[in-house]
């Protein structure tokens, strides 16, 4: 039996979270104060997911870059291939919060949106 | 000179919730003044998620987050004025600023509202030896020009400080592809929340020292190498621990300061342990009519409770709009042993509005422990923790009821208990 100590990064709280594991098997799953805290600590045991947020070029805006963020969790090992699209892409003002900019990143099921709106200037 | 009911400073996350609450509560004529050229504030360099958990009950971005309140202010029609430079605040309540479209202006206010955010502990504050080379930066500073302006600040970077906006850096920048050889805190403890370590530092395997600092850069032109020792409990570098890195860049996380330089010229009383104005229970400072809130108050870790406070201190200043009577005797609410500070500082037991929200820090890392709230020698709550950092600001609510029937100071205080 081993006890593996784990952080929580769903949200700020940071919950202490302790994973009894017996070889691959989860036996217990204390420290956490909501189940989103256990599903992250059982997911996190088996492979890590993670929110990428980064930005893409735009162009007609008021800044060079928009923000992005993938509009649920991607395995972590899948952040480079990610970032690899994300660095490819262009977009033309304007954009809404919450428009899709890469459908499907890294073949994640996750799609990458606009973190804010933007207006054409 | 044009009057206003109120006028807020600032246009980020405490400035937007609080025009938000005084339009929702019937104050008509107010105008908030932003220096940026759009509202929102550090927010919008802030592109990680985290935000609006205990606000929107949502995983939210900065940028995400702003928009709701900018929304929100519009749809009420707050009038925001941009790229507009609040130059002087005097204690008559009028605000001096300055903007390209209108030049030099001064207006007045029945109520002004400091949601005027914090500034950065720059190179000047820690005294790194070696030459003022290009490729030192803030950490917030980069956080700026890679996430708004589009420009990387360098490929091989150094971070000095554990502080959350760094630890966020390490993982952006490594993101981008730049390589970050490590984070050194002088602390034996990180200054940054655990889930930031976690997951901007273990999840790209970059190191954190811990009680280990920069003691020299080299470089003239730019920066092209740091010296990284270790500190003893003293926090003074131990000779024989020197190390080397090759880096173009070296980022600053080592403190985030209120902005009060207005408050100060306009003869507010300040509180030395947060470094903002003295604020009482309805948010008040020192002087009648001026409120203060954010991290122009005081730094936060959330942005939630920038926006919540903000909402009180709005109310404060509604209660004040109403009814400008005097509030009676203040009684002190201060720090006891391993509590770093307290806000609010004050309390009107003749006048208590409704129950009082306390925000404080502990002074040091500390295991399971209780948390005391005095009040001569009567112990008004006793609270268990589990566990309890600085970088984690904790929370104690005292009821009206209990408000109003006390007659000493207020202390909160913290000591660590067996198991």
């Amino acid at each position: 039996m081993t006890e593996k100590e784990l952080v929580c990064v769903v949200c700020p709280m940071g919950c202490n979270i302790t994973v009894t594991m017996e070889g691959s098997e989860i036996l217990s799953v204390k420290g956490n104060t909501c189940p989103r805290g256990e599903a992250y600590a059982r997911q996190e045991c088996i492979m890590p997911m993670r929110i990428l947020t980064s930005t893409v070029k735009i162009e007609g805006a008021v800044h060079r870059v928009l923000p992005v963020i993938t509009d649920r969790e991607i395995p972590l090992e899948k952040m480079e291939a990610a970032m690899k699209e994300v660095r490819e892409v262009s977009v033309s003002a304007p954009v809404q919060v919450n428009d899709i900019i890469i459908e499907n990143i890294a073949d994640t099921g996750a799609n990458l949106i606009a973190s804010r709106s933007m207006d054409r200037i | 000179m044009r009057h206003y009911q109120a006028v807020i400073i600032g246009g980020g996350s405490a400035g937007l919730s609080a025009a938000v609450t005084l339009k929702e509560n019937g104050i008509e004529d107010i105008v908030v003044l932003e220096k940026d050229c759009e509202p929102g504030g550090i927010l919008e360099q802030c592109i990680h998620n985290g935000f609006g958990l205990q606000t929107f009950k949502e995983q939210l971005s900065g940028p995400a987050y702003a928009e709701r309140y900018v929304r929100m202010a519009k749809d009420l029609g707050v009038e925001i004025k941009l790229n507009t430079m609040v130059t002087k605040l005097n204690s008559d309540r009028t605000v001096e600023y300055t903007s390209s479209l209108e030049g030099i202006q001064t207006i007045s206010a029945d109520a002004v509202i400091l949601a005027v955010g914090c500034y950065e502990r720059g190179r000047g504050a820690i005294n790194i030896n070696g030459q003022r080379c290009a490729g030192v930066y803030t950490a917030g500073q980069a956080q700026r020009y890679l996430n708004i302006e589009g420009y990387m600040v360098g490929k091989k970077v150094f971070i000095l400080g554990s502080g959350d906006i760094g630890l966020i850096m390490a993982r952006r920048m490594t993101l981008e592809g730049a390589k970050v050889y490590g984070v050194a805190e002088i602390m034996p403890y990180s200054n940054g929340l655990p889930r930031n370590i976690r997951q901007c530092l273990e999840d790209f395997d970059i190191p954190l020292y811990l009680s280990h600092t920069v003691t020299k850069t080299f470089g003239k032109d730019r920066l092209e190498r740091i010296e990284l020792m270790q500190v003893d409990e003293h926090m003074n570098p131990i000779a024989g621990t020197e190390q080397y890195f090759d880096v173009d860049t070296l980022l600053l996380s080592v403190g985030l300061i209120p902005e009060n330089h207005l408050a100060e010229d306009a003869g507010i009383l300040m509180d030395p342990k947060i470094k903002g104005p003295k604020v009482d229970d309805s948010y008040m400072t020192s002087i009648p009519g001026i409120f203060a809130c954010g991290n122009g108050l005081h730094v936060h870790d959330l942005v939630d409770f920038v926006s919540l406070q903000a909402k009180r201190a709005a109310e404060g200043a509604v209660r004040y709009l109403k009814n400008r009577a005097d509030r009676g005797e203040t009684l002190n609410v201060g720090p006891g042993t391993n509590v770093l500070y307290t806000v609010p500082a004050g309390v009107h037991p003749h006048d208590a509005m409704e129950n009082v929200e306390f925000f404080f820090r502990v002074s040091k890392p500390m295991n399971a422990s209780v948390i005391e709230v005095r009040s001569g020698d009567k112990v008004l709550r006793t609270l268990r923790k589990k566990k309890l950092i600085p970088s984690e600001m904790e929370r104690v609510m005292l009821k009206k009821e209990e408000i109003a029937s006390l007659e000493d100071d207020v202390t909160i205080s913290v000591s660590e208990v067996e198991g």
